[in-house]
């Protein structure tokens, strides 16, 4: 064996101006010369550069991670591997995670979104499960900021260019503009698989002497130092970074997908995971952190798509569609055989070993050797100041008496239908294939997604949710408006939470303030999750949001799953017939800070975001959950973005057949615009034929869940009296066209 | 009757069409691996939906060129049925088999929706259950399902009766707003002369079940099935 630092090529001695240019600070650096022992190689120090960027080793958020509750009679597998599993009975188990692609997404966003899509189906299938439907959370700019056409019609295009090739449907998803977001935007995809339970796959290395098996694309120079460009704010320069943007390859993926599905009904693996962010880096050193092993990696085997590649960009590369497999001793040739059926690479580049070191060789020549807790568990962990900002009192002062209220209030509902929060998202959603697999009962656009579990009467429900507007305002209440509203969604087509995942998408972990939104947000979701019992399973952090100093709204999304017993049994949103009684579960209460008609109308944020009791909460969820289950709902829609005059808006008009009115008179008394466009939470609005009246007003006063019928189905005009009468033609035609009205009015070709 | 349901690299909807034909309607399915040569016995060959090698040249120009596929023409030769659906009905135009190519949709965008088709002809193998003038409501997905042919080659289409489905609105009527894609007179699918190759960009497998809103897609395989039923009655009596 070679001597340590041979030097086959050229390695640039390392100065300050490197060790600055890897991200890495000053103490960072000495204590990498402390657990070596002596000065790294520049190769190393890209090792570590990676492994230790906050994308990788989480060393700002973990210690807040800690108060996330991710145990739960469902689950299998929580936060740590390469996603969450929870059971879904019959032997099965459903795996999902959500992962963001913020950055790359800005840069190129095709590319950056195609990509993003592409590394959260790897997360899914290297565990051994088939993914069966994605979502998507999106955030941009103002629409009327000269980037956001461009962008918008970029990320759905890449989204929808991998997803609908590979073969996997896009069901839902949610689509926010602010200027918060001008320039970083967000890209947070999810994905959902199906597993049987005995044959679950882990991202492990274990027993010396195995092999490691590079399978699927080459590797190219792209993507090196993508884990870094994650983990720290975006300046001008970022331009510049295009080059570091992946290119997506779908059609390799789906090979690739279908070859790992295929070599798993075997016997000879004992672990597999995704190349993703510090592409071979990560992968082999977080196997043998979960194996308790070493590895020992063979440079020169690895395939490659350029020339005269260095160690360095070998082990940083984040070329697409690669996957590292361990393979039991003596099987790599069925791996192989596997492979070439599909024409995929499938090379031996490595072993296990029980030295518990990371070592690499290029042309004989040992470059790399650094202790595998290094770069895991021993990666430095901060626990950075948190300081409430000073403006945020007088962000949260809302005086209601210097807001008019609007003199004609249909007209102000026209307004917000049409705005592009609120208008149909049809435009994108048709852009996403929602029915390969067969499986899709409930289409994009209810406030879940329903899939059916072929083979059993059983469905699963699909969400995601967050509101970073609440969160800027009040970051521990709309830490746990994100999980509320999340868990609502799933409630109103009746499925019952088995679990989530999340993106929390947040400015640089360096500021006082943006660690302060950081720790509140999760001490919401943590008390959120608590109560309505949803443990978090897997989920990813996403810092350094910000452009020129400025971060964006702490903006936690969350991707809940729930289950249905019987697949017949769920409800949409949309009214079904006229006659229908329209029922109010919830409250309404007098709130507007925050709300989308106060941005929309006013051009405010400020105030304080809804109230919320968890408990009140739960009943309407579990009434609601229960009602659905009993057949005796015929629609279900939750309150959110728009208040009671947007829901009754869609309710009426979202459907797939001819437009229905409604007559609703509501008995509070508050001013007219709170009436209607307040966000109160814990609201669902649900029919029923009027026999079923009395069953219903059991289950609720069961739960505890106040309600009252606040109208009826039926007629041209959507009513609520005495403050608006608007006909539902006029609505669904200024909703349905919004979002492309607006792409248009911009004069983009899209 | 036996089907076969050809996998291309980059298929994504053959285990639809599998389980449709299967569980929804009780049919012996194989999968057939596109390298491999097509063994005899089959009374009707699938090509599915999907991206064979990633579309990356033309949509179904890689595909044609796939060992099973000199087989699939031998076996449409012969008079064997052959049905293609979106990346499958994008292989037959290019390989001959059906007339006319598909190119980008009219929006240049990927559309996924319910579209209706009316059934312009029942005398076919692939439409025999249905009646002439019905609607069927089934899923579309494609970026390239824009149907185009040469005047002369849509003249010999009409004269020959051809076109088999086009996309019409709910109440059965042509209009551009019921074209999804800016197809060439309404045209969502054709069949050959000889009547027995079939190619149409809607997805029927996706449209076999009440609980995925439709139960239309099953009028098309049920068509096959009856038309082999009768094809072998017609052999057993001589």
């Amino acid at each position: 064996m070679a001597r340590l630092g041979a030097k086959p090529y050229d390695q640039p001695s390392i100065n300050a101006e490197i060790i600055a240019s890897h991200g890495l600070s000053e103490d960072e650096y000495k204590r990498i010369v402390e657990i070596l022992g002596r000065e790294p190689n520049y190769t190393e120090l890209g090792v570590f550069s990676v492994m230790w960027s906050e994308h990788c080793s989480y060393k700002s958020s973990k210690v807040h991670l800690k108060l996330l509750p991710t145990d739960g009679p469902a689950v299998l597998q929580g936060p740590g591997e390469n996603a969450g599993i929870v059971d879904i009975g019959n032997g099965q188990v459903a795996v999902f995670k959500m992962e963001s692609h913020n950055h790359p997404s800005f840069i190129e966003p095709y590319q950056g979104a195609a990509t993003g899509v592409g590394g959260i189906l790897r997360d899914i299938f290297t565990m051994g499960a088939r993914p069966i439907a994605s979502l998507n959370s999106l955030r941009f700019g103002s629409f009327d900021h000269p980037r956001t056409p461009y962008l918008l019609s970029g990320v759905v295009s890449g989204i929808g260019g991998y997803g609908n090739c590979v073969g996997v449907p896009t069901v839902g998803g949610e689509l926010f503009f602010d200027e918060s977001y001008n320039a970083n935007i967000l890209v947070n995809a999810f994905t959902l698989g199906i597993a049987e339970k005995r044959r679950i796959f882990k991202g492990t290395a274990k027993g010396a002497g195995n092999s490691l098996i590079y399978v699927g694309a080459k590797t190219g120079r792209d993507g090196i130092h993508g884990a870094t460009m994650a983990s720290e704010a975006f300046s001008e320069e970022s331009e510049k970074r295009r080059p570091t943007v992946q290119v997506g390859d779908p059609f390799t993926e789906k090979l690739l997908l279908e070859a790992c599905l295929e070599l798993m009904k075997g016997h000879c693996l004992v672990g597999i995971q995704d190349m993703g962010a510090a592409g071979l880096t990560s992968s082999a050193a977080e196997m043998a952190a979960r194996g308790g092993s070493g590895v020992e990696l063979d440079l020169s085997r690895v395939p490659l798509r350029e020339r005269r590649m260095t160690p360095y960009e070998i082990l940083l590369s984040e070329s697409q569609e690669r996957m590292l497999l361990v393979a039991k001793k003596g099987k790599e040739n069925e791996v192989k055989r596997i492979f070439e059926k599909w024409d995929l690479d499938a090379v031996v580049v490595g072993k296990v070993t029980r030295d518990r070191l990371f070592r690499a060789f290029f042309d004989g020549a040992e470059v790399v050797r650094i202790p595998v807790v290094a770069l895991s568990s021993d990666a430095p962990v901060y626990s950075r100041p948190a300081e409430r900002p000073q403006g945020q009192d007088e962000l949260q002062r809302l005086d209601l008496e210097k807001i008019e209220v609007p003199k004609d209030l249909g007209a102000t509902l026209k307004l917000l239908l049409e705005s592009p929060n609120v208008a149909s998202k049809e435009w994108v959603f048709r852009q996403y294939d929602h029915f390969v697999r067969s499986n899709t009962v409930v289409a994009p656009g209810a406030d879940a997604a329903v899939i059916r579990i072929k083979g059993t009467d059983k469905a699963l429900a699909l969400t995601v949710d967050g509101n970073g507007r609440y969160c800027y305002l009040d970051p521990y209440v709309g830490g746990i408006l994100a999980v509320a509203e999340a868990a609502r969604n799933l409630a109103c087509v009746g499925a019952r939470p088995l679990g989530l995942t999340d993106c929390l998408n947040f400015g640089s972990p360096e500021r006082p303030d943006v660690m302060w939104q950081f720790s509140q947000v999760l001490q919401g979701m943590r008390d959120a999750c608590i109560t309505l019992g949803v443990p978090v399973v897997s989920g990813n952090v996403s810092f350094y949001n910000e452009t020129d100093g400025v971060p964006i709204y702490p903006t936690p999304t969350v991707g809940m799953v729930g289950l249905l017993q019987k697949v017949e049994r769920h409800a949409t949103p949309w009214f079904k017939s006229s006659g229908d009684l329209v029922v109010l579960l919830g409250r309404n209460r007098e709130e507007l800070g925050g709300s989308e008609y106060l941005k929309v109308v006013h051009g405010i944020v400020k105030g304080t975001p809804p109230w919320i009791d968890l408990r009140l909460e739960r009943a309407v969820q579990q009434c609601c959950i229960k009602a659905i289950e009993k057949g005796i709902i015929r629609s279900a829609h939750d309150m959110s973005e728009g208040g009671l005059g947007v829901t009754l808006a869609e309710c009426c008009i979202s459907g797939p057949e001819k437009p229905l009115g409604v007559r609703v008179e509501l008995r509070e008394m508050m001013r007219g615009d709170a009436r209607l466009f307040g966000e109160s939470q814990s609201r669902i609005i649900v029919t029923l034929r009027e026999k079923e009246l009395n069953r219903f007003r059991q289950i609720a006063v069961k739960e505890g869940a106040p309600m009252q019928v606040i109208g009826e189905v039926g007629g041209g005009h959507l009513a609520v009296h005495p403050l608006v009468r608007v006909p539902v033609d006029e609505l669904r035609a200024v909703w349905l066209g919004g979002l492309e009205r607006r792409l248009r009015g911009q004069g983009k070709e899209l | 009757m036996r089907w076969g349901v050809i996998v291309f690299p980059g298929c994504c909807d053959e285990q639809d069409v599998y389980d449709c034909l299967k569980h929804n309607l009780g049919q012996r399915v194989e999968f057939l691996w596109h390298k491999d040569r097509l063994n005899g016995g089959f009374d009707c060959i699938v090509l599915p939906g999907g991206f064979s090698y990633g579309d990356y040249l033309r949509c179904g120009a890689m595909a044609r060129f796939s060992p099973i596929m000199q087989g699939v023409v031998e076996f449409a030769r012969l008079g064997g049925l052959v049905l293609g659906i979106c990346n499958g009905f994008q292989i037959l135009c290019e390989a001959g088999l059906l007339p006319g190519a598909l190119v980008r949709n009219a929006s240049l965008q990927f559309i996924c929706r319910q579209v209706f088709l009316r059934v312009e002809e029942s005398d076919t193998p692939f439409t025999c259950a249905a009646k002439k003038g019905q609607l069927l409501r089934l899923p579309i997905k494609h970026g390239e399902g824009c149907y185009y042919a040469d005047p002369g080659t849509l003249e010999r289409l009409h004269k020959n009766r051809q076109v088999l489905v086009r996309y019409v609105d709910g109440k059965g009527r042509t209009s551009p707003s019921a074209n999804p894609n800016g197809s060439l007179d309404h045209i969502a699918g054709v069949c050959n002369d000889g009547r027995n190759v079939f190619g149409l960009m809607p997805h029927p497998e996706d449209a076999g079940e009440k609980i995925l809103g439709s139960e239309d897609g099953l009028k098309i395989f049920s068509s096959v099935i009856a038309a082999c039923d009768k094809r072998e009655k017609r052999a057993w009596l001589g």
